[in-house]
């Protein structure tokens, strides 16, 4: 048996998400610049109507493959595969990666061409906390689909 | 000694197949969002913003990136092979330095 | 039983529970997972078991894997000649993967008269042999010679000696170990022996094993050695860290790299 010192609820990691979120948003505000808040799903709305031009997004074609929990939210892989035949009159002109919780929406946005042959692309992210991320693809003939999958993001305790 | 940029690209390939392509990069992606612990300053922002690769001259694929991609960036993506040629790889930085590597494939 | 007995049982295994309670119990690793089987040795298991998925893929994969870009630096300066003798790590040891093959799996060892590890044993050859500058331990030109060096020794097994001349810093380590430190009153032992696989909050304990360093570690978001680490340990739970390269951790070094005996080294490997 260890007499050790560390008092800690012995909660479940999902539980200790839920109840604690307030608690670690507090935290990670604190250690950002002061004033700078997270950006909210409105903001991400904002931006994707940037995006978009306002014209409308259907579900389907794009398939966003994220790990359930990150390991570290500092890197998280990310694969976004369209459903494209990318020809040179039928092809995916552009994805873009779209963030719900991090401090800003912005994420990336990767350009293709027909040369690209297949649409699909990965990459590493930063996920400030647990959020839903969203792809947005933008087709040659000017219309958009996406995706939306969450993503949580647990802050460590020791050690972490 | 910096560190080199580290491509994957296969030396040659058939007309018309399809390739995948993976690079990393060093680069610590600064967000400027962190403060320094013993100043209390802000440290600023210093990312790679835009990743090219181009075939022969043209664009096959491009990143506009923001502080939201992971340091030592990776990507991977495809590329349908046509001709024998040289791959383009740019990353430039905030401030404007570019740095650049070929690769060679050939197509039969 | 009387009552006052009941009462006394009672309140002995609530006692225990809320003694527990720090450490709560996530369960074991899945040790029976087909994908690590490489990586359990007997009762040792090393820190890609509790890794997820995404993570382990980073490592295996030796062209994602970002330690790579310091492994690769690491080759063009094998043959970069440096210091006054005008010579390279080539100059005298050829081949890094046919000279360096297997060796760093028997580090740390005693070498003339003191116990040093593979970085030590690389700084004593700039210093004494090619008469150029000692690296910084964290540099990043360390930190690839040494993850280049442990790399020629990967998936062999750990295999540190603890006899003869190694002895009196093997009990040091040991005894670095289990001592008691810090704020929190803590030694290495109530976590990685007593409570591996448990939950300290969201995180997950390991053994401590230090078969994969150089680690590239997300949280560092760079190559790190396991002083490094021993560091972060030892401020986690409020204790002064010593020095990267000191003789406290070199001897602690050699205690739980014999605890890792057996493991396959995974240098440079990916953790959280």
């Amino acid at each position: 048996m260890t007499d050790n010192k560390i008092t800690v609820a012995g909660m479940e990691r999902r539980d200790f998400l839920v109840t604690a979120g307030a608690g670690v948003v507090a935290l990670m505000a604190a250690a950002l610049v002061p004033g700078r808040a997270f950006a909210k799903p409105e903001d991400a709305e904002k931006l994707i109507t940037e995006y978009t031009g306002g014209k409308s997004v259907s579900e389907g074609r794009v398939t966003l493959q994220l790990p359930q929990i990150a390991e570290n939210g500092n890197t998280v892989p990310v694969t976004v595969d369209v459903d494209s035949p990318m020809s040179a009159n039928d092809f995916v002109k552009k994805i873009h990666i779209i963030s719900e919780g991090n401090p800003t929406p912005y994420v990336a946005t990767f350009n293709l061409t027909p040369m690209t042959g297949k649409a699909e692309v990965s990459a590493r992210m930063r996920m400030a906390r647990t959020q839903n991320v969203v792809a947005l693809a933008e087709m040659s003939d000017g219309s958009f689909y996406a995706a939306k999958q969450q993503i949580k993001v647990t802050i460590g305790g020791c050690g972490g | 000694m910096a560190k080199k940029p580290r491509i994957k690209v296969p030396d040659s390939a058939k007309k018309g197949e399809i390739i995948q392509v993976k690079t990393l990069f060093s680069h610590t992606m600064e967000t400027g969002l962190r403060k320094d612990k013993k100043t209390g300053k802000v440290i600023p922002r210093k990312i790679i913003n835009k990743f090219e690769c181009l075939f022969n001259g043209k664009e096959v694929f491009s990143a506009d990136i923001h502080p939201a991609v992971a340091a030592n960036p990776y990507f991977a993506f495809n590329c349908r092979a046509e001709e024998s040629g040289e791959f383009t790889f740019k990353w430039t930085e905030d401030g404007g330095k570019v740095v650049t590597a070929t690769r060679k494939m050939k197509v039969s | 039983m009387n009552i006052s007995k009941t009462i006394q049982v009672v309140a002995g295994a609530l006692a225990m529970s809320f003694a527990l309670a720090g450490f709560a119990n996530a369960g074991e690793p899945d040790l029976k997972e087909p994908r690590v089987k490489e990586y359990i040795v007997g009762a040792k298991w090393s820190g890609y078991v509790i890794n997820e998925n995404e993570t382990r893929d980073m490592q295996d994969d030796d062209f994602q894997n970002p330690g790579f870009l310091w492994v690769e630096q690491a080759q063009d300066l094998w043959t970069t000649v440096e210091g006054e003798a005008g010579k390279s790590c080539s100059s005298c040891h050829g081949n890094v993967d046919s000279s360096m093959k297997g060796k760093a799996a028997s580090y740390p060892k005693v070498k003339r008269g003191d116990l040093i590890t593979v970085e030590h044993q690389i700084n004593y050859c700039r210093t004494e042999r090619m008469k150029a500058d000692a690296w910084k331990w964290e540099g990043d030109e360390m930190l690839g010679m040494s993850a280049l060096v442990r790399r020629q020794s990967r998936d062999m097994p750990v295999a540190v000696s603890i006899d003869g001349e190694a002895k009196p810093y093997y009990e040091k380590g040991r005894e670095f170990y289990f001592q008691r430190r810090g704020a929190l009153d803590l030694a290495c032992t109530h976590c990685h022996i007593d409570n591996p696989g448990n939950k300290v909050r969201s995180e997950v304990l390991s053994m401590g094993m230090p078969n994969g360093f150089p680690t590239y570690r997300l949280k560092w978001q760079k190559l790190g050695s396991l002083h490094r680490r021993f560091r972060g340990c030892n401020k986690n739970i409020r204790a002064e860290p010593y020095k990267q390269g000191s003789p406290e951790y070199t001897a602690l070094e050699l205690y739980v790299m014999w605890r890792a005996n057996g493991l396959p080294v995974e240098s440079p490997s990916v953790r959280k």
